[in-house]
Formats: C-alpha cells, structure tokens, sequence
C-alpha cells in the first residue's frame, strides 16, 4: 500500500515539475507570431496544392502578410474570402475569375488506333519519350496518369485511358498542365461549361484516321453561332473569353461530338463506339 | 566502460537488432513517411535527434529515481514498475521543451524537422529505446550512444525503404498488392535480408 502511495506522489511530483516546465518554457522562448497571418491562413483552403508557389498555405499566409504576396495567385479560394484577406492584409485585391483544368482530348484506348504496345514505365512522360506513345494521335492523351497523380484534390480520372477533370473537384491549381507531356491540359474560366475536347493540329483526314471522336474542322458549330468559337486551321476552339450557354452542344449537333459539356464528354467515353464518320478509314 | 563494448552496442543497434526490422517497432512511421526519400531523410534526422536526447535523460531518471532504493519507515519501496509510465511522460515534456526552445533559436532546423518532431513524441521506437537501455542496465554514456545508434539504425531502414519504394511505385505492380500490401511485403524481404547480420554480435 505505501509503495501504491508512494510512487503515485512520485508520479505526481515528476508530472507537475514537468508541466511547469513546458509552461515555463512556453513563456520564456514564446515566439511572437504576427496574428494576422493565423487569421488569413484560415482563410486559405488549406489544401496546400502549391499552385501560388509557395510551399503551403501557412507559408503563402506568411507571404501575403510579410512579403506582400498577391492573395489572389490562389486559384481556389473564393472572391468573398479573398476580400477579407485583403481587408486583413491590407492589399489591393482584385478578384480574379477561377479557373478549372480542362483535358483537351477525347480519344480514350477503344476510340483510337494504335501502333505498337508501350510495357516501360507506367508514365505519361516516359511513355512519349518511347516511340512517341503508343496512341497514333501525336497530339492525344497517352492516359499513363502523370496529371492524376500529382492532383492534390483528386480530380482527374483515368477511364480508358484518358484522363478526365472533374470540374467540380478541380481546385485550379494547374499542377496538371506543367506536368502533361503533350500539353493537353489548360486552365480554363469556370463559366466556360462547353469544349472542344480535341486538341490535334493534323489534317482532318489524318484526324479520322487515327481516333473517332476528333474535331475535323467542320465549322458546323462557326455556323451555329459565330462568336462562340475560335477559328483556327485544323482546330476549333471555343472562344473562352465569351463561352456559350451549356446548351450549346443540342444546338449545335457536332458530327463527332467532340463539342461537348463535361457531362456529356463523360458519357461519350461510356458508350460503346457509336460514331461511324471515323470507322469506315480506321484500320486498312 | 571500454571502446570495445561501446563499438559492440553500436554495431548491434543499427545492424543486429535493428530497431524497425528485427525489433518491429516504429512501424507506423515506417510504412507512413516512407514514400519518398526527402520526407525520410527530415524523419530520420528527427528520430536520430530525438532518441539520444531521450536515451540519455530518460537513463538519467532510471539512474537517479527508479534503480536507487529508498526506505520508507524502515519498509524498501521499489518503483521500477512506474517506469513506462515515467518515461513516456519524460518523453513527451522532453520534446514539447525541445520543440519549444527549437522554435526559438533555430528556426531553420525547427523548419526542417516540422511536423515530423511533434510526431515522434509518442513514437513506440523511443520509449522501446529507453526500456532496452533500462532493461540492460546501461551506463548513461551507453545509453545514450545506444539511443543515437538506434535511431541511426531506424534512419537506415527507413530511407533502404524509402528508396525501394520510390522505385516500385514507378513500376507495375498487379491490382491487388497496390500500395501497402506491397510494402509490407517489401519490409518483410528487408527484414529477412538483415537477419544476415545476426551472427555478427553475440
């Protein structure tokens, strides 16, 4: 019973004189922290994507406080926090539009043609060094995945081999667009709801050629509404300084359907190859 | 306490009785922070750090409080039992002081070691190094050569691993053993490849 007792003070004793130890040291080695960036780290999304430069959002806070950094390099946070950032820091903010990634590419593994198998590294930037990929669209999506994995927010998927941003996860950092091999993936405004998901500069022959769901530069969309699209010499793009209503793609009918919303790009990968304007040229 | 015996206890820490593959203790990190060879390095600085400070002051307290016998009333009261519970408590003081002081002076290094510092406060590998030292009943020079050889050894498991890790993720691995199933795997052919080493202290 003493020796209960008896280690018990003990235990006691050592815990209390520990305590005010820590406590004691707190006070004394206390490191002053300015409290304004706590309050704008708060503010951040705390994804620590890294897509403003900085190595986290605790250390972007600190910039934005100490090293006047522009709070709106963030891609993710939102206008209403970023006015109180800047009513914290004290900076000019100006609202800047949020940004999503949009693959450029709709030929997944069964809409395409191939020529050899690729068995090195499982990796897009290894795979286009080898023999150009394996895909016979020099522009397309190899669909190895470097884009997925370096997604903090996991918002690309790989379906077929094709990767695909989920628009509504994507935070907007563009850690994908720097890492794609083929550039394929481009930040693009959030209002913009329709794409062109094709980004070769082939011929159009060549185009059918090679993959099933391409944009032939058909200029059927161009006559549908004019302003809504960028003409370019192979390639359509939308003209993202003024996007189309989502509606755009009914109106529109586009032969290959590479004029698409994200939804109905999705659906397009589902479906079994049912678009016949590529089939009849594909394999000789 | 001669250079031969303290060789013998470093050899044997990093080598023989390696912390994390003979031992098994410190797995969480282990298999947590082993992902890239960056993130363990900061680890095992943290963990090298950590364990001689701890060794040598929890050898301390063992020496000073626990091993001495002291009489009550004529009645000898032995408090060997209570040592777990004092050395995770000492432990856990230790770092949080540490860290406290760190913040203060080095920044820098406070920087470097980040999170990995707070994480190692509870880590079963330090308070397994303090036992065994207490166990063996270790002067406290060779408790705390011990305590460095030991988070040494735990460095040198952690970054083999590291680097077996970084190539396998680039590599094809079949659909059912992905991730962690495959990096037990791995540490169970590291553990056996270091039992080669187990006849070389006895």
């Amino acid at each position: 019973m003493l020796t209960v007792l008896i280690s018990t003070i003990v235990l006691a004793i050592v815990g209390l004189a520990l305590g005010l130890l820590i406590g004691f040291a707190a006070k004394k080695f206390d490191v002053e922290v300015d409290p304004r960036v706590e309050s704008v780290q708060e503010l951040l999304p705390g994804a620590n994507c890294g897509g403003c430069g900085y190595a986290g959002c605790a250390d972007f806070a600190s910039a934005i406080i100490h090293q006047n950094a522009d709070p709106s390099n963030c891609n993710s946070v939102s206008s209403e926090a970023l006015k109180k950032i800047g009513l914290i820091a004290g900076h000019e903010i100006t609202v800047r539009e949020r940004k999503v990634a949009v693959v450029f590419c709709s030929g997944s593994y069964s809409h395409t043609s191939h020529h050899e198998e690729y068995n090195g590294i499982m990796d897009c930037r290894s795979a286009s060094l080898v023999g150009d990929g394996d895909k016979e669209c020099h522009y397309g999506c190899l669909g190895y995945g470097s884009c997925a994995r370096v997604c903090k927010s996991g918002a690309i998927e790989i379906r077929d081999r094709l990767a695909f941003v989920h628009p509504e996860l994507c935070i907007g950092c563009g850690r994908c667009t720097q890492v794609c091999p083929r550039k394929l993936i481009r930040l693009v405004p959030i209002t913009a709801k329709v794409h062109i998901y094709c980004s070769s500069l082939n011929k159009p022959l060549k185009k059918r050629a090679s993959c099933m769901n391409p944009c032939l530069a058909c200029k059927k969309c161009a006559r549908t509404d004019s302003s809504a699209v960028v003409i370019q010499p192979n390639l359509l793009q939308i003209n993202y300084s003024n996007p189309p209503a989502p509606d755009f793609p009914e109106r529109v009918k586009c032969p290959t359907g590479v004029l698409a919303t994200a939804e109905q790009h999705l659906k397009l990968e589902l479906l079994p190859a049912n678009c016949t304007c590529g089939k009849e040229t594909k394999k000789k | 306490m001669d250079f031969h015996t303290l060789l013998l206890v470093t050899v044997g820490a990093i080598l023989v009785n390696n912390v994390v593959l003979s031992r098994i203790l410190g797995i969480c990190p282990f298999l947590g922070v082993s992902k890239k060879i960056e993130t363990a390095l900061g680890m095992s600085g943290a963990v090298v750090f950590v364990m001689t400070l701890a060794s040598f002051v929890t050898a301390l307290f063992n020496r000073f409080l626990i091993a001495t016998k002291f009489k009550v009333n004529g009645q000898e009261i032995d408090l060997s039992f209570t040592r777990i519970l004092l050395f995770i408590v000492v432990i856990a003081a230790l770092v949080q002081i540490v860290e406290i002081i760190m913040k203060k002076f080095t920044p820098s290094l406070y920087v470097a070691l980040g999170i990995y510092l707070p994480l190692i406060t509870t880590n079963c590998a330090v308070l397994g190094a303090a036992e065994m030292n207490a166990d063996e009943g270790r002067s406290i020079l060779a408790s705390t050569l011990f305590g460095f050889s030991t988070g040494a050894g735990f460095g040198l498991a952690l970054l083999l691993f590291a680097s077996l890790r970084e190539r396998l993720a680039a590599s094809r691995t079949p659909k059912a053993m992905e991730g962690p199933a495959i990096a037990l795997v791995t540490a169970g052919i590291l553990a056996l490849a270091f039992m080669g080493f187990s006849g070389l202290v006895k």
